[in-house]
């Protein structure tokens, strides 16, 4: 990693002194207000929470648009907005392939998954996974992936929770912080256990509104300082970027130092355009529609709004070196994280401000419960009720366990994030996303689309890829060895990619064929029935009607 | 092991199924979905990649200035967007007048027998 990388992923030590732009109580009061609001709506959505499919799956009752709204919700996380804001108001060009690398990745959730898997699975992804193998290696491999990815991604947006509230409430010692993470994970477990999939996906559908809004306010703003020309804002981003200047446009900043960072380059983007359709929390949105034409049309709101989204961050980002600097972000607590909020100071105060940092703690807020019900929903779903009582439980006692596990989670990741609050949460969510790719990508197309795949496979290639991408991050420079890692003082990293994936990801392809070939298992009857039900949407789960 | 009468449990027995894999509509459905979705998602990776590859091994090519600041690989990045809504179009398109139908039809004939 070059060491102007480096310098942006690490925050500025010394930025501790820095002052908290806008007024504190302005930004406490309009949040509290979306969460009083929100509360309320979970509140009623919760009425209806009678059977697991209401909790998990919000009785397959959205819309397609609702749902793609709140997919949008769900995917336009705190990386996004202020960790791609972030990247492109420092490395200009560099940090625009996260956009491209997130949106393009949706055709392959589009073209191969969302449908098919609509149609055969019930509530997780292990559902699908399992469908035609042996239930129990199958479920409970899927479910430790399912665990292991949420977690990752939690990560981030607890990590993003961290450097927001030092800059919003001026909040800059540790133990501030993490009172604050603390706060967000006691609200997101409330929204979780009260109000389930449905109340879930309310808070997501109004802060994906919210965001989407806040954001195209600001990028009309920007551009009208600049005539409405795209090519003014970039030049004034040059211009007021003394140390990057000109490179800020052509490709190189953050990956251009060596091969072994173009090398890295290459297999963050691999990461990013395989990882969406991986991504569990994604997935288990598809069930809340009622029919498979709904997922589509889910998926081709939630593309068309995340892709206007990432136009707006282009502008943004290039508009925050414009008109804030590069040394004023990185100055900031919160480092490269503060940019998209700076820029909000810069154009409307204090009101602004307080607007989108409210609209960006809501972000977090709101992913952070989908990602706690995908993963309380797959541990009590999948580990409790199908492996370790094989079915045969109390009525209840599946949503009960989901409660529960949605407990232990929020309390596990405000751990983690109070340990990775300094990272840049776009590189953060990345690392999600190879994991994903790793896997869970693998074995959803050969199960959806290979005739020969089987139980070995599946395990081979799921363990294989999840194994493989978990080590090298562990042994990678972002946990020890560099100047920005998680850990300091200790150095046992010896992959010297920051992603994965360019090793994980054809492993876990290569195991998946591997097991398979090597096992004579075929199923042909469950075979039959995935691949009939998964095209046709015969005997597919149906709406539940109150 | 469940028998050919045994029903699944989305009700429809494991003999249906493996009756309608062999069915010409099912297969034919299958082949419309197939030539669609393989093609396009080579095509559009194809094209991520020439972004990506692009970027590292020619950044001086994708950072020459086109007009103004805007570089030729701003350009083709937003030729991402551009292929992606396009593609999410055609295969909307696609679904619409040429899957759907098929499976619709399918989904009653299996349904329905119950």
């Amino acid at each position: 990693m070059s060491a102007l990388s480096a310098g942006l992923l690490a925050t500025d030590v010394l930025a501790q002194e820095a002052s908290t732009p806008g007024s504190p109580g302005v930004n406490i009061t309009i949040f509290g207000l979306f969460v009083a609001v929100t509360i309320v709506i979970v509140l009623r959505a919760s009425k209806f929470n009678k059977t697991a499919t209401d909790y998990y799956a919000a009785g397959r009752s959205f819309t397609g648009r609702q749902n793609g709204v709140a997919i949008a919700g769900d995917y336009l996380s705190a990386a996004s907005f202020l960790g791609i804001t972030g990247a492109i108001a420092l490395a200009g060009y560099d940090g625009f392939l996260y956009s491209i690398g997130f949106l393009v990745a949706w055709l392959v959730a589009l073209l191969l998954v969302a449908e098919l898997l609509r149609n055969t699975g019930k509530f997780t992804m292990a559902d699908v996974l399992s469908f035609r193998m042996r239930q129990r290696p199958v479920r409970t491999a899927a479910a430790i992936s399912t665990l292991t990815v949420s977690f990752f991604y939690l990560l981030a947006q607890m990590a993003g929770a961290g450097g927001l509230v030092s800059l919003l409430l001026g909040v800059t010692s540790d133990i501030g912080q993490s009172v604050t993470i603390a706060v967000v994970g006691v609200l997101m477990i409330v929204y979780v256990l009260v109000g389930g999939m449905k109340g879930t996906t309310w808070v997501q559908i109004i802060k994906a509104v919210l965001l989407i809004s806040g954001a195209a306010v600001m990028t009309v703003w920007v551009l009208s300082k600049y005539g409405f020309n795209l090519s003014n804002v970039l030049g004034a981003a040059v211009d007021n970027s003394p140390e990057v200047g000109e490179a800020l446009l052509a490709p190189g900043v953050l990956y251009g130092g060596s091969t072994l960072t173009q090398i890295d380059f290459i297999s963050l983007s691999l990461a990013l355009v395989l990882g969406t359709a991986g991504l569990p929390h994604v997935l288990m949105r598809f069930y809340t529609v009622p029919s498979s034409k709904e997922a589509r049309r889910s998926v081709v709101w939630a593309i068309s709004l995340i892709g206007l989204f990432y136009l707006f961050s282009l502008v943004l980002g290039f508009g925050a070196a414009a008109i804030v600097g590069p040394d004023a972000i990185e100055a900031a607590p919160g480092g490269q994280n503060s940019a998209a909020l700076l820029l909000a100071f810069e154009l409307g105060g204090t009101l602004l401000l307080g607007f989108i940092s409210a609209v960006a703690f809501a972000t977090i807020l709101a992913v952070v419960a989908g990602l706690t019900i995908t993963a309380s929903a797959s541990f009590a779903h999948d580990v409790y009720a199908n492996v370790i009582k094989r079915g045969k439980f109390a009525a209840d006692g599946e949503v009960r366990v989901a409660r529960i596990t949605a407990l232990t989670i929020g309390a596990v990741s405000i751990v983690g994030g109070i340990l990775a609050k300094d990272q840049n949460i776009a590189f953060l969510v990345a690392l999600a996303f190879a994991v994903a790719a790793s896997a869970n990508l693998p074995t959803i197309l050969f199960t959806l689309l290979w005739k020969r795949f089987n139980t070995r496979g599946s395990v081979f290639s799921i363990y294989g890829g999840l194994l493989t991408a978990v080590t090298l991050i562990v042994f990678s420079p972002v946990v020890s060895g560099s100047p920005s890692s998680m850990l300091q003082g200790v150095d046992f990293s010896w992959f010297p990619l920051n992603n994965p994936g360019l090793v994980s990801i054809p492993l876990a392809f290569f195991l998946g064929w591997l097991g398979t070939v090597t096992s004579k298992e075929y199923n042909a009857e469950k075979w039959a029935e995935l691949e009939v039900r998964s095209l046709t949407g015969a005997g597919a789960e149906k709406a539940v009607v109150h | 092991m469940s028998t050919m009468d045994e029903p699944t449990p989305g009700g429809i027995s494991a003999g249906a199924y493996e009756s309608a894999q062999q069915n010409p509509d099912f297969i034919e459905l299958r082949g419309r979905y197939r030539r669609f979705a393989f093609p396009m998602t080579a095509a559009f990776l194809s094209w991520y990649a020439t972004f990506v590859l692009l970027s590292v091994f020619a950044a001086d090519f994708m950072g020459t200035l086109l007009w103004g600041n805007i570089s030729i690989g701003l350009v083709i990045g937003l030729g991402q967007f551009v292929s992606t809504a396009l593609i999410t179009w055609l295969y909307v398109r696609h679904a619409n007048s040429r899957l759907d139908p098929l499976a619709e039809k399918l989904c009653h004939e299996l349904e329905g027998s119950l």
